[in-house]
């Protein structure tokens, strides 16, 4: 069942650029379990979107499926959404991605949908640097199968069903880095303060941007020994920066220590602006990022915030030479080359 | 007996040394004199040193089917020698390459032998190795046109159209041509009892394959995202895509592509794309084989339910599982026509030669979008990979794509009640909205689990049932929109009637005017799409046994009839070819005769 929410909001609700309240960019009621991670992530992308200023429907949400799959429902009500086959939402994103080049795409999966059914579909998307915000809400457990250890499952992590991950886990920013990812930033479903400058990041940056945001599942992973609950996951989690997302036109104010602080402009004139917490690593650094992610194993932390980012990005419909009007707009004029054309071409086949 | 234009000559080489285009060369020759001719390759799947065949059929006739019974056999492989000199007819020639003696165990008595030193004229002749090679294919096609009166200058032109640009390999070509060709002249007798006379037999025709046919459809049809994974038999189909679009979709001003065209990872992608593509709005397809099918069947069944556009080419080969990658059948009606779990079905159209591979195809992305489904297009290696005569490829200018309903902003907001599967015209077809049309208005999600008519999740048990009515609903009218079947009866003549569809066409056709020659006329029907229209059933209610001739195993479109018509089964025998060569005449006209004659029990 889907859940209608009331419409009514409160008269008096901030509006944004457009005329839009923050209700606007909400979806349906969850059906997720209560204080379920994947929530605070919906609640996120509808901040993140709202203050963005973006026109909901120039958003297309899609995703795979699977408890995070589901989550499109419950944002962006006024988005089209589409919720396609286990894994394989890289390749309807791809397609939908080079039929209208112009819209927001928000692709939504899950730890059993991107490292395992999908991982083939994941790295490729990657490697073509589609342009889409991707997010794995990663709870290393297979939710709506009841409980079953996903592939990002920490080896020696204990789910609900008591047996320890006897596997290695899968870490999908390491991968992201590895398959040449523009944009991979890690978080947790806990902390919004970093969730939704990171959102907004990721929407504005012009290619893949992976966001793998730990989001505990409450009902099969949330107890004492697993790597991926709450408790765990507040505890070490190491957050490489602080990022503060700074939209177009707006200026950065507050004075910063030069040495520490980061200034990333992206393609479209946004800055995020990252407090160094670690002096070792540089977020245009592929090498350095890697050691950090390696080094963190070992401490046991979860290393969180924008990990990389490459400001020279090009987006696959630019890799591909294709045209900036969006292809579902062109017509027979555009598309057909005509009668004349044809019968010189039966001419060289005779 | 002298036989003029009505004759068969195999070639037989090793792949990968050339052989293809000198081959190629002669059958375009044939062409170029106005003589109906049809070509079949016959090759291994791999890129060097297995044997590989090209069988060219003339017929003065019309008949572009494959014939059985070889007149000529050119061979320069020494690997399959025994059994080429075994496939030669009683009287037939066998010409080789007599650099190397042909051992005596070798010898047939009742054909002629024919030996052309054609490696050692090359060596003597030319010094590159890789042109010694080239040549030696060049030198035995100017001995067939001494043996075989090809003109000279037919073949000459067909050099300058070729080496357009590097005109300095128009001599040398020329030059082992005559080598050939005088070779022949002073050692047998020429021109053999069986040769070529020019006639005017091809008119306004073009020699071209359906792969190419099929990707130049494309264009015309207006696809703009093409997502697909290599696979023979359709590889070809793609590229014929990718270089006409190059040519012709390159905006002039900005340097920049209207296409867009992905080599996805594997085919469960490629049709992913096309799906993500087609729900956005553009028009998009891929094209592979057997194998790409099974891959792609989950992500159908997800575009049949949640109803989004996408088209298919299926250039089938022989199956199962890898099969005969490089051998033709109609294997994938079943696997196609029901692709996905669940209670699916998917509208087929079968082109029977290029001409329709490019008409289909182009319509295909009409039929797709006016009834938001897939489209398979189901070719085969044979019409997909052989170059064949077929009628000018046509386009009517005044032909406006069908985007099918599609609602913009405007229409949203004169419409209250809007739901994306609402049955709003009683056709079984709903209205769409692409995303981004309205700020407030047509936002919907699409899903392949269970929904109601506004796209909203459902498990309530009546609303599931109203949905997938609808879907046959739809299917229904899909029946009246696709091509009809063509009918071969003036007026019901026939107690038996022949049924066939796609590349056995031909080899029906003439077996049809054989058994009308011979006082045995019989009424025939091909079938053009599915579902199957209603003068299908109609047609075989109207006779009392029919032959369904197919290229499977397990007489898939017998059963498809039998499923959907709820036909007897004891009126449809099957008259089946499954291994992996084209259908002849020859071959429907035995197992009619056979049948005729078998006692009824």
């Amino acid at each position: 069942m889907t859940f209608l929410k009331p419409k009514f909001g409160h008269p008096r609700l901030p509006k944004n650029e457009h005329g839009y309240t923050v209700k606007d960019y909400e979806g349906a009621i969850s059906t997720l379990c209560a204080g379920c991670g994947h929530d605070s992530i919906s609640a996120a992308i509808v901040e993140a979107c709202f203050d963005l200023n973006i026109e909901p429907h120039r958003v297309a949400k899609l995703s795979g499926i699977g408890c995070s799959s589901k989550t499109p429902t419950y944002f962006l009500s006024n988005s089209h959404g589409f919720n396609s086959v286990h894994g394989r939402m890289p390749s309807v994103a791809t397609g939908a991605n080079l039929a209208n080049r112009n819209l927001i795409y928000i692709g939504v999966s899950g730890d059993g949908d991107s490292a395992s059914i999908g991982m083939g579909q994941y790295v490729h998307a990657i490697r073509r640097n589609l342009n889409i915000t991707y997010i794995v809400m990663n709870n290393g457990v297979y939710g709506l199968t009841k409980g079953q250890d996903s592939a990002t499952a920490d080896c020696g992590s204990v789910a609900k069903h008591g047996v320890p991950t006897a596997f290695q886990a899968i870490d999908m920013c390491g991968l992201a880095i590895e398959l040449g990812a523009t944009f991979v930033g890690q978080s947790f479903s806990g902390d919004k303060k970093q969730m939704i400058p990171l959102i907004k990041a990721a929407i504005s940056h012009p290619g893949f941007a992976l966001l793998n945001i730990i989001s505990p599942c409450v009902t099969f992973n949330n107890n004492a020994g697993s790597t991926k609950s709450y408790d765990y996951a507040r505890e070490h989690n190491a957050a490489l920066s602080k990022i503060d997302f700074v939209p177009v036109g707006k200026e950065i104010t507050t004075d910063y220590d030069h040495t520490k602080v980061n200034v990333v402009e992206l393609h479209d004139g946004s800055k995020i602006k990252l407090n160094k917490l670690s002096p070792e690593w540089n977020p245009h650094d592929r090498l350095s990022i890697v050691t950090a992610l390696h080094e963190a194993r070992q401490r046991q932390e979860i290393l969180t915030g924008l990990l990389y980012i490459d400001e020279q990005s090009v987006e696959l419909n630019d890799l591909i030479n294709s045209t900036t009007v969006p292809l579902n707009q062109l017509t027979e004029q555009d598309l057909c080359p005509g009668s004349a054309v044809l019968e010189q071409i039966n001419a060289g086949y005779r | 007996m002298s036989r003029i234009n009505d004759f068969v000559v195999r070639f037989a080489n090793v792949n990968g040394t050339g052989s293809a285009s000198a081959n190629f060369l002669f059958a375009k020759a044939v062409f170029r004199m106005g003589i109906p001719v049809s070509a079949k390759n016959i090759f291994p799947s791999n890129i060097q040193g297995l044997p590989t065949w090209y069988e060219v059929r003339v017929s003065e006739k019309g008949y572009l089917a494959r014939k059985e019974g070889i007149d000529m056999m050119v061979s320069v492989n020494p690997q399959s020698f025994k059994q080429d000199i075994a496939s030669v007819k009683t009287g037939g020639y066998f010409m080789y390459d007599c650099t190397k003696p042909l051992h005596d165990h070798f010898l047939r008595d009742d054909i002629h032998f024919i030996g052309i030193p054609m490696m050692e004229i090359s060596n003597r002749e030319f010094s590159d190795p890789r042109q010694r090679q080239l040549f030696k294919n060049i030198i035995y096609v100017g001995a067939l046109a001494a043996f075989l009166n090809i003109e000279l200058n037919v073949i000459e032109q067909l050099f300058h159209e070729q080496f357009k640009g590097k005109e300095k390999l128009i001599t040398p070509n020329v030059k082992a041509l005559n080598l050939g060709f005088e070779y022949a002249k002073a050692h047998f007798d020429c021109p053999l009892e069986f040769r070529l006379e020019r006639r005017d037999l091809v008119g306004d025709a073009i020699m071209i394959d359906g792969n190419t046919a099929a990707g130049l459809g494309a264009v015309y049809g207006g696809a703009t995202v093409v997502a697909w994974y290599p696979i023979t038999p359709s590889t070809s189909l793609v590229s014929a895509f990718e270089s006409y679009a190059k040519k012709l979709r390159v905006d002039k001003e900005t340097g920049k592509n209207n296409f867009s065209i992905v080599q996805a990872e594997d085919e469960l992608a490629a049709i992913g794309m096309v799906i993500g593509a087609g729900w956005n709005g553009a028009r998009s397809f891929t094209a592979t084989s057997g194998p790409g099918v099974s891959l792609m069947s989950e992500f159908l069944g997800l575009a049949y339910y949640a109803e989004i556009p996408a088209v298919l080419v299926n250039v089938q080969r022989a199956g199962p599982s890898t099969g005969m990658p490089t051998r033709t059948q109609q294997a994938d009606l079943i696997s196609c026509a029901y692709a996905s779990h669940g209670d699916t079905k998917h509208v087929l159209l079968i082109p029977a030669d290029p001409a329709e591979c490019f008409e289909m195809t182009a319509d295909a992305f009409d039929y797709a979008e006016v009834l938001q489904t897939p489209i398979i297009v189901m070719s085969d290696l044979d019409i997909g990979m052989n170059d064949h005569i077929t009628a000018p490829l046509h386009w009517d200018d005044n032909k406006k794509y069908n985007r099918g309903k599609v609602l913009n902003a405007d229409q949203l907001e004169s419409l209250p009640n809007w739901g994306r599967y609402r049955d709003v015209d009683d056709d079984g077809i709903p209205y769409r909205t692409y995303p981004g049309t309205h700020p407030l208005l047509g936002s919907y999600f699409t899903r392949g689990s269970s929904h109601d008519e506004d796209a909203k999740y459902s498990e309530d048990a009546a609303t599931y049932v109203r949905i997938v009515d609808r879907l046959i609903k739809k299917f229904n009218t899909a029946r009246q929109i696709i091509p009809r079947p063509q009918l071969y009866q003036k007026q019901q003549q026939s107690k038996i009637g022949m049924l066939f569809f796609g590349s056995t066409m031909h080899a029906a056709e003439e077996a049809l005017d054989i058994l009308r020659d011979n006082g045995t006329p019989v009424d025939a029907i091909r079938l053009k799409a599915f579902p199957f229209h209603e003068d299908v059933k109609s047609f075989i209610d109207g006779h009392e046994k029919l032959f369904v001739i197919e290229q499977n195993r397990d007489a898939q479109m017998r059963t498809l009839l039998i499923n959907e018509l709820e036909i007897n089964p004891s009126k449809l025998i099957k008259l089946l070819n499954y291994d992996g060569t084209p259908m002849t005449a020859d071959y429907i006209l035995k197992h009619i005769h056979e049948y005729s004659f078998q006692p009824t029990n």
